[in-house]
């Protein structure tokens, strides 16, 4: 009988903790995929967030170390310093990279740390419970925004891919989304591009994955994908921000 | 081997990498800048790599990384950066990672000032951070004893996989004096720590984490992290001066215990039985040692950068027994010998009446 469908080697048989809907579990899948394809699983070093995906440790099997709130750029500069030969990667949501580890982000793209950071932006603290993030949408209602996210009080969101791409040192920036079956497809190039990057040895990689919190956002799975493309697509344009092809050109 | 004369921050980088440390990551402050300034010239040249983060809390993080990837590692800064630091101590800790940390105190609080100080005493000592822990923390009086020490800091740190604090000051960083450095070593290798994270080939996975959802094994946890600071209680030392006969026994650890120590002497010349107890492990504390230099001692006095730390812990580790006085200069300001030889003249004409309760 032929396989037409299994489960990646570079993930674990655990069971995620991830609510319905939530499209973390393909965005992992995606990397795991992606791990597997390049035959890297047994050289790879992950670095888990603080956030929903704190423990991701548990479902990519690989090695992995877990992060304090934001700093996960900063420990996977200290294990590639230390294994240079190695893939390392980070995956981190909105708040952990956009907000409290903004810093860390922007000089571990600055100095081009040849690592591989799997940004997931779903406009909002999903663990934490529904709180704002830096990339919640003005007038998007959250626990701590319950008459919508008001400019004149909390400011804009963060376009995080966009300022990243201005950095010298970051040589692939690209934004997707898994809302759709084609989307997921451009989403694993994307994420394959970056690997393959850091494996020929260019430097800094990001990919901006567009998710979904239904929980948070209280729509039904469905509907929240929907949302995502009404709401976020247009704040948060998808596409490649830099590419080391641009530079050549 | 001969000796050479060097500043101490200089002394002690070069201690380390010939302790086998082949990774930093710092952030400049003042008193402390000769570390990274010196370790970005030497680290290349064997083989390391110096970073200079964007912060203080990006260079312990960054430590975490590599020590988690089975890195001899180490940090640098003075009192505010140490502030900084704190959150990556105790995740280092909670994950069980070492590293060697070193604290050239300045005065505080905030800004503080860059001059010598050691009001960082309990931050060290305590913990630091949030949670309970324990840090090991080395406090050298001499820039030779520095050097000593820094290689019993990398193992230390191997041992317990647990973050080893050097506790100096920035007299001790800032001054010069002719030290004999410890012989070149070979790089530490891998094969000691097979937890690390170095890529999962040929074995299961190795997880760096200190997050335990479930109460009951963090419960575990904490008493399997309390049983390594036990454990570490054989690891005390000290150093006693003049202790034997002494009516008045003085405590200092670093830079103090050093102007003690000239205070001890003119006192004695003046037919005062004075003596210094300098404990160099200041955790865990040389209590037992403690308590049998003090034996004779109708007065303690402790001698300090600050407005009265160390005290607290001398007079615990006494059990109260004995009266247990502080004298400190603080922010920057540094005890001059004179003043320490009045306080003892002061205590010891006191009378023997003196009670504990006095002395608080």
């Amino acid at each position: 009988m032929k396989t037409v469908f299994e489960r990646p080697k570079s993930l674990t048989f655990a069971k995620t903790h991830y609510c319905p809907g939530c499209t973390h579990g393909i965005i992992h899948r995606l990397v795991a995929e992606v791990l597997d394809e390049l035959g890297v699983q047994e050289e790879t070093i992950g670095v888990s967030p603080v956030g929903c995906a704190v423990l991701a440790y548990n479902y990519f099997d690989v090695d992995m170390q877990e992060a304090a709130h934001g700093r996960a750029p900063a420990v996977a500069t200290g294990i590639k310093r230390v294994h240079p030969d190695k893939i390392v990667f980070t995956y981190q949501g909105d708040g952990d990279l956009a907000s409290i580890g903004a810093a860390e982000i922007v000089h571990a793209a600055a100095r081009s740390e040849n690592i591989t950071t799997i940004f997931v932006n779903n406009a909002i603290y999903g663990m934490t419970g529904g709180q704002m993030a830096p990339t919640t949408l003005v007038g998007q209602v959250s626990t701590t925004s319950p008459r919508g996210r008001d400019s004149e009080i909390h400011g804009y969101p963060l376009r995080m891919s966009e300022m990243l791409a201005t950095i010298e040192g970051a040589v692939y920036i690209a934004r997707v989304s898994v809302h759709n079956p084609q989307e997921v497809a451009k989403a694993k190039k994307a994420i394959k591009t970056a690997f393959e990057l850091q494996i020929a040895g260019r430097g800094f990689t990001l990919v901006e994955v567009l998710s979904t919190c239904p929980t948070n956002w209280g729509y039904t799975p469905k509907e929240a994908l929907q949302w995502l493309v009404d709401n976020m697509i247009p704040v948060y344009p998808l596409g490649v921000k830099k590419t080391l092809e641009e530079e050549k050109a | 081997m001969a000796k050479v004369l060097m500043k101490g921050n200089e002394a002690l980088s070069e201690a380390a990498i010939r302790a086998g440390c082949r990774y930093f990551f710092g952030y400049p402050i003042t008193p402390q800048n000769e570390i990274p300034q010196y370790l970005s010239k030497r680290l290349p040249e064997v083989g390391g790599v110096f970073l200079q983060a964007e912060s203080e809390i990006a260079a312990i993080n960054m430590v975490y990384g590599a020590a988690g990837a089975g890195a001899r590692v180490m940090t640098s800064s003075s009192s505010p950066g140490i502030s900084l630091k704190q959150e990556g101590i105790t995740y280092m800790v909670g994950a069980e990672l070492p590293c060697v940390i070193v604290n050239m105190q300045r005065g505080g609080p905030g800004l503080g000032s860059i001059q010598p100080a050691q009001s960082d005493y309990f931050q060290a000592v305590k913990g630091g951070g949030h949670g309970d822990y324990k840090l090991l923390v080395l406090a050298p009086a001499t820039i030779q004893e520095t050097v000593d020490l820094m290689g019993k800091a990398f193992d230390l740190a191997d041992e317990y996989r647990n973050p080893v604090m050097i506790l100096g000051d920035g007299i001790l960083g800032q001054m010069m004096e002719g030290v004999e450095l410890p012989a070149e070593e070979t790089p530490v290798t891998l094969a000691g720590k097979p937890w690390a994270t170095t890529g999962a080939k040929g074995r299961k996975p190795n997880v760096i984490n200190s997050l335990f959802l479930d109460p009951i094994e963090l419960e575990k946890h904490n008493h399997h992290l309390q049983r390594k600071y036990d454990c570490m209680a054989k690891e005390v030392l000290w150093e006693n001066y003049q202790t034997d006969d002494a009516e008045i026994v003085l405590v200092g650890y670093g830079s103090s215990a050093r102007i003690a120590k000239a205070a001890v002497d003119l006192a004695r010349a003046q037919g005062i039985k004075a003596g210094l107890f300098r404990p160099i492990t200041l955790f865990p504390f040389p209590k037992e040692a403690l308590q049998e230099a003090c034996k004779q001692a109708k007065h303690v006095l402790t001698v300090e950068m600050s407005m009265g730390q160390l005290v607290e812990d001398v007079r615990y580790n006494l059990e109260f027994k004995v009266p247990v006085h502080f004298y400190g200069r603080c922010g920057g300001m540094v005890p001059t010998t004179r003043a320490v030889l009045e306080e003892i003249i002061r205590w010891v004409k006191s009378g023997k009446e003196e009670t504990h309760e006095d002395s608080l």
